[in-house]
This record gives C-alpha cells, sequence and structure tokens, in this order.
C-alpha cells in the first residue's frame, strides 16, 4: 500500500476543511482499503468520516434523513426501515457478510467500486475506468457478470450494490455538502453510465461530500421487497436483482417502484415497465410484458445473453409475489 | 492512540496503513486471528470489536482508537474453554483449524446479532421483536466464514448446539465477558 496520511474529521465541514485534491473519504474501508493495497487507488491523504454522521433520523413528514456514517448493519436492522421500507432491509441484507455490514457504511456503499476482474487486475488488463483511454480488456474476454443495460464501448461493468437498488426503487435522495454550498440529488441521478468517462462514476464534484440520504414517505413502500440472484444463497454479488414496491387496488396496479441490479452501470430504475404497468392489470402477463419491454434494449455480451431472460422472470417473480398471484 | 485487545491497553502503530489483523499477528504476536484471502473474502481474520464481528484485514487499526478487541485468544477462562470452543471439538468443527478462530469469534458475535433481534436475509418476519434461531438462520448468518477443508456441518452442528436449544445461551455466551486489566 502507497503511504498516506490519515485525518479523523469531527464534523462535515471539519471533512471538506481537512480534504485537498489528493484526498479520498474513508468509511469503514471494506472496499477502498482493498482497493489501496491493490494500488487501484492511490489517495495521499485519507480522510476519516465515519464519525460525521451516524444518526438515523425520523422526521415529521414521515421521511427518514440517514446519516452517511450510519453502518450497513444499523440501518438494515432499524425499526422504521424494517416495518416501512423492507425492501432496503432486504437489499443490505442480502449484500456482503454480518461482519462486512458492521463495518461499511451508507456513504461508502454508494461509492463503492465495480467488482471487474480486469478493473482489479491492476498489472495485467486494461481498463478504461481505473486508466482512461487504455482500453477495455471485459468487452472481449470473460464477461459474465457484465452489464446488459447502458454500457458503452468504453466500459461494461455492473455497479455491485444491492442497497442501492432498493434507494433507487424508493425514490431516495442522496445529500450533499461542498465548497459550492449543500445540495440535494435523486438517487437515479447520482450514479452515471459509463459513456466515454467509466472513471467518473457519480456526480460528485471533486471535493463534495455526501452527508446523508433521504427516504421519502412513501406508503407502498411498506409494501416492498428485494430479490437478489446470485451464483450461491449467500455472500455473492449479484448477477440479477430486482427491489419493488407494489399497490394493487381491485385487481389493478395503483402504483408501483421497480429497480433492477446486477445488469448496469447504475442501478436501473425500471421507469418504461413501471409507465406500462400503472393502471393495467395486476398479473403475470402484464409484469412479463413490463419487464420485457425495459429489456427490449438490452445488449448481451459474449457470457451474459442470460442476464435478459433471468431478469425479466426475476422482475415477474417479485411482482407476481407482492401481487399475491401466481408467476 | 490505544485500544484494549483482550483487556490489555495497547498502543496503535503510527503507520496508519497496518490493519488490525497485522497489529494482532505482527505487533502483538497474538496468532490466533488468521490470514486468509486479506481482501474480504473468507472471514478467517474475524474478530470482535466491542462484541461486534468485524474483518481486521479490511480495518485500518488507527479507526479503533479508544475500541475493546476480542480475538480467539481472549474466550478462554484460564484452562476452561469458552462453551463454543469446547463444542467445535465436540462435533469436529474443524480439519485444519485455520478458520476455527474467525469461525467462533463470528459465531459469538452472530449470537450477539440474533440476541438484539436484528434480522437476516433469511428471516421471514422483520416486524418480530425476536429472532427465531434455526440451522437456516445459522447458516446464512455464517456465510462470510469460508471452511475449505467442508466442516461447515460441523460447525454448524456446534453452533446449534450452544445457542440453539437453550434460549438463555444467546444471552449468556453472546458477549465475552469483560477480561481482567
Amino acid at each position: 500500500m502507497i503511504p498516506f496520511t490519515y485525518h479523523r474529521a469531527t464534523d462535515a465541514a471539519h471533512a471538506l476543511q481537512l480534504a485537498g485534491a489528493d484526498a479520498k473519504f474513508l468509511g469503514g474501508g471494506t472496499n477502498l482499503v482493498d482497493l489501496m493495497r491493490e494500488t487501484v487507488e492511490r489517495p495521499a491523504v485519507l480522510v476519516d468520516v465515519t464519525g460525521v454522521s451516524d444518526r438515523v433520523e425520523e422526521r415529521e413528514d414521515g421521511s427518514l434523513l440517514i446519516g452517511a456514517g450510519v453502518k450497513n448493519s444499523t440501518l438494515a436492522a432499524h425499526r422504521a426501515v424494517r416495518t416501512r421500507y423492507p425492501a432496503l432491509s432486504r437489499a443490505i441484507l442480502a449484500g456482503a457478510s454480518a461482519q462486512i455490514r458492521n463495518m461499511a457504511t451508507v456513504g461508502g456503499n454508494l461509492l463503492q467500486r465495480t467488482r471487474c476482474t480486469y478493473f482489479y487486475d491492476n498489472e495485467g488488463s486494461r481498463c478504461n475506468k481505473r486508466a482512461p483511454g487504455a482500453g477495455c480488456d471485459a468487452i472481449g474476454g470473460f464477461n459474465r457478470i457484465h452489464a446488459i443495460l447502458g454500457a458503452s464501448d468504453a466500459c461494461v461493468a455492473t455497479h455491485p450494490s444491492d442497497m442501492c437498488v432498493a434507494l433507487a426503487a424508493l425514490d431516495a435522495a442522496v445529500h450533499i455538502t461542498g465548497a459550492g454550498g449543500d445540495r440535494r440529488v435523486a438517487m437515479t441521478d447520482f450514479h452515471r453510465l459509463p459513456g466515454e468517462q467509466p472513471d467518473i462514476e457519480t456526480v460528485l464534484a471533486p471535493g463534495e461530500l455526501i452527508t446523508a440520504i433521504e427516504l421519502p414517505a412513501l406508503g407502498l413502500a411498506a409494501h416492498s421487497t428485494y430479490r437478489k440472484v446470485r451464483d450461491r444463497a449467500s455472500y455473492a454479488f449479484a448477477l440479477v436483482s430486482v427491489a419493488a414496491a407494489l399497490k394493487v387496488t381491485d385487481g389493478r396496479v395503483s402504483d408501483v417502484r421497480l429497480a433492477l441490479g446486477g445488469v448496469a452501470h447504475k442501478p436501473w430504475r425500471a421507469a418504461k415497465a413501471e409507465a406500462l404497468l400503472k393502471g393495467g392489470p395486476a398479473t403475470a402477463e402484464a409484469f412479463r410484458a413490463a419487464a420485457e419491454a425495459e429489456l427490449a434494449e438490452a445488449r448481451p455480451l459474449n457470457d451474459n445473453g442470460f442476464k435478459i431472460e433471468l431478469a425479466a422472470r426475476t422482475v415477474t417473480a417479485v411482482l407476481s409475489e407482492l401481487a399475491g398471484v401466481d408467476a | 492512540m490505544t485500544i484494549q485487545v483482550n483487556g490489555s491497553r495497547v498502543s496503535i502503530p503510527d503507520d496508519p496503513r497496518v490493519s488490525l489483523l497485522d497489529l494482532l499477528r505482527e505487533h502483538l504476536h497474538l496468532t490466533g486471528t488468521k490470514v486468509g484471502c486479506n481482501q474480504g473474502a473468507c472471514g478467517a481474520c474475524t474478530i470482535l470489536v466491542d462484541g461486534e464481528r468485524i474483518i481486521s484485514c479490511l480495518a485500518l487499526a488507527v479507526q479503533y482508537d479508544g475500541r475493546e478487541i476480542t480475538t480467539v485468544e481472549g474466550l478462554a477462562k484460564g484452562d476452561t474453554l469458552h462453551p463454543l470452543q469446547a463444542a467445535f471439538v465436540e462435533h469436529d468443527g474443524f480439519q485444519c483449524g485455520y478458520c476455527t478462530p474467525g469461525q467462533i469469534c463470528s459465531a459469538i458475535g452472530m449470537a450477539g446479532e440474533i440476541e438484539r433481534g436484528i434480522p437476516s436475509h433469511v428471516t421471514e418476519d422483520f416486524g418480530a421483536e425476536t429472532i427465531a434461531v434455526s440451522r437456516t438462520e445459522f447458516q446464512e448468518r455464517m456465510s462470510g466464514n469460508l471452511c475449505r477443508c467442508g466442516a461447515h456441518n460441523g460447525i454448524i452442528d456446534a453452533i446449534s448446539e450452544v445457542y440453539g436449544n437453550d434460549p438463555g445461551a444467546l444471552e449468556r455466551f453472546a458477549l465475552v465477558e469483560e477480561p481482567a486489566e
């Protein structure tokens, strides 16, 4: 690991003051420390922000404000999250291991990097995300775990988070602070598609800090869930995952939220499918048709064509489960 | 800056690159905690911090100023094994033994999580105040600890014996008692 200087911030303003051009903010370290050991990440300064905000605030308007320093395990176990946003608890608990969830923070989860093996292979592979302009060895390589939606000729990596898929489905917003002041960005706009600059993964400006995640009051979120399909039953990244919330009135979909994980460079909010579903029949056939419409623009690579059908089936199964109909 | 390790106060090294795992093994010569993958994939380095399980390989020691660490060396009381250690022997919860310290520390942390009513990926009722323990719950909750010898059935047998039958066991054997200074 390349030497660095460590600072511990007491609050957000202190964190911004400590962070210079070559600094990175440090949460639990479960991804960043690993990447530093591989020398994929080479910050000169680490600013520890785990003490900056570690509260979950239940606000009067029914929303939750989740401090960026809240541990993944704390958020998953929080009673308001478990009962009012179960998809979020289930998504977090589907990710990593209990030990890692006890360390990892909410802010860090948003900023974790892809698990594309070519991105990690610092010495043996070309990667536009790690070394812009170098090329991408995943496109012609072993790409079973890679993206089917929104990829580019420069990058086919996926975002690895489970938690972010639920946040994207449940209309969450990211609270950000920086030299230019405070701002609030919808979770669905926070991560970028790769385009020609896959090294730029979010809309954060250099030096900006995530301070909190806001979960709006959302009635149908109480009837939500998360399903993750992976190579083994536990402790593996998603091949495909689905977060969904559904409200059915008199056999018709009165409201729905739907997002996919494991398929793109960002959590994929399925806006096309939602538009098709709203007002339509709450049947497995309608769910399947909406999933197929969402996936119409999916582009398979050599090894990951199975993800298109897997995603369609998983969406259909999850919505059918929430609707109480046979898939 | 200092931390407590099995009841003894120790200094944190000046170099912020030192992980808790390297502090334990290379600086304090507490080699019970094992280096497996050193990248957060295997759980061999699991330790308890203030009673919560973490992986020590990706934990920078400098982040744990003032915290209390328990390793496998801190579990037995003199010659009397922790009940889970004894159960691992009884149920052949290992072959080579390399993953065992991490498995045992992880299971003790897990017991505390169940005791506090924290759900898992396989828990069906998220509204319930208490967790109904089962083999399936133990298997899911222990998935962060790999055993390449394939002793998982013995490991789950040992955990089930200690934490699965006696409702009071979770509380009694979850958190390690405060070691003497």
